[in-house]
């Protein structure tokens, strides 16, 4: 398999994670939100 | 009399078919009503700088030097300069987003992220079909779904198919209401798409809406800088909506800086699509890895919905994971339509407009983070 073609792999495996990282940081971050502003 | 025919005598074959494209795309427009104020804008903006010795691109004309042409000026400046098209057309998208749906429901945010996985098979599919790196990050980011973030990445990335990309992203996103309910049926059961959803709104507080914005820009600020850009001019659109001290230029953003900057976007990006970079077999390899990227986004929300449902005593409809790519509000739509033939009375759209912002999101993290990953192996 060429590089490149591992290369892609190797992106989508962390490409993934960080988003669902991001994702996962992002709700933790409105749940915190929400515990603060206290929804009505 | 010669003079008048130099040319008609040095169009190119590859001109013609050209011609061809820009009809077609003027025609999808307005006859199929598909995305019509990108594509006819970029099919008449095709034919144009096309032409033989077209004064929309720079020219050298003998005895008087070199011309600048209008259009090849604004993809030098709004594009090619620093992406400020794409970037100030967030700000208007920012401004017509309510992420009220998201915001009461947080976990909708998992399946924006879910919905970007047709990026990274399109990425593969490309590498695998011999495009170099940045080419195929540069076709895969296609599957955002989003044209500004397509044409950004494309451009940072200094891809050679800029205007192959910018055509597949804006067809496919209108093509949605057809893929999408396609590689739904392919990953579910009828009994899994008659899954009803009871939808209890948490009200959202004013404080929570104008911190939103402030805080995802920071958080993707950190995760992607290369994002910076896009998701920090989407959330100050969006700021402008929500602080309800800037009627004016919330109202300004959403309609008229909207309009004139995808009225100048379209024909902007026709300038890559002169013949010789547009008329090759790359072009409908791009066409072809951009629907298989539409199709694995609806797939992988699809299938992260019901693998949630593993462990959920109340199942979701697992079609809400489809609406979790960037086509908004065309997706939510999409898929409640479905669910309604599926089950009439079957109201899922605010799940699906809550998955279908965060694809809003996500696809501009992804856009960073394909940014940042292919930078260090370039």
């Amino acid at each position: 398999m060429s590089e490149n073609v591992l290369l892609s792999f190797e992106i989508m495996l962390k490409g993934m994670g960080g988003i669902f990282a991001a994702c996962l940081i992002i709700m933790a971050a409105v749940w915190i939100m929400g515990k603060i502003s206290g929804k009505k | 009399m010669e003079y008048l025919l130099e040319g008609i005598r040095i169009v190119t074959w590859q001109q013609i078919v050209m011609y061809g494209v820009g009809i077609m795309l003027i025609w999808l427009a307005v006859k199929k009503e598909y995305e019509p104020s990108l594509l006819l804008p970029m099919g008449f903006g095709a034919i144009l700088v096309n032409l033989p010795s077209s004064g929309v691109i720079n020219q050298i004309m003998s005895g008087v030097g070199e011309i600048n042409g209008i259009i090849q000026w604004l993809f030098e400046i709004g594009i090619e300069a620093s992406e400020a098209m794409p970037v100030l057309l967030f700000i208007g998208i920012g401004a017509m987003i309510d992420f009220g749906p998201l915001l009461s429901q947080p976990v909708m945010f998992l399946f924006g992220a879910a919905a970007q996985f047709g990026i990274f098979c399109a990425i593969c599919m490309a590498a695998f079909m011999g495009f170099d790196l940045k080419d195929a990050a540069s076709i895969g980011i296609i599957g955002a779904a989003d044209g500004p973030t397509s044409i950004l990445v494309s451009q940072i990335l200094h891809s050679n198919y800029v205007g192959a990309i910018a055509v597949a992203a804006y067809s496919y996103m209108a093509l949605v209401p057809i893929v999408q309910p396609f590689a739904i049926k392919l990953v579910t059961t009828k009994k899994e798409r008659k899954i009803h959803m009871e939808y209890q709104p948490g009200s959202v507080s004013k404080s929570m809406r104008i911190a939103f914005p402030v805080v995802v820009t920071m958080i993707v600020g950190f995760i992607a800088p290369a994002s910076v850009a896009l998701v920090g001019f989407l959330m100050f659109g969006n700021l402008l909506r929500e602080c309800g001290v800037l009627k004016n230029l919330s109202e300004t953003a959403q309609n008229d800086l909207a309009n004139l900057i995808t009225l100048l976007l379209g024909i902007t990006i026709s300038f890559s699509m002169q013949a010789e970079a547009f008329v090759n077999i790359e072009t409908i390899m791009i066409m072809v890895i951009g629907l298989v990227a539409f199709v694995f986004d609806t797939i992988g929300g699809v299938m992260f919905a019901k693998f949630v449902n593993l462990f959920r005593k109340k199942k979701l409809n697992p079609m809400i994971g489809a609406a979790g790519i960037s086509a908004f509000p065309m997706s939510s739509r999409v898929v409640q339509k479905l669910a309604a033939q599926e089950e009439p009375g079957n109201i899922i759209l605010m799940h699906a407009a809550g998955a279908n912002v965060s694809g809003q999101i996500a696809s501009v993290i992804a856009g960073g983070i394909v940014i940042n990953l292919v930078s260090r192996f370039l």
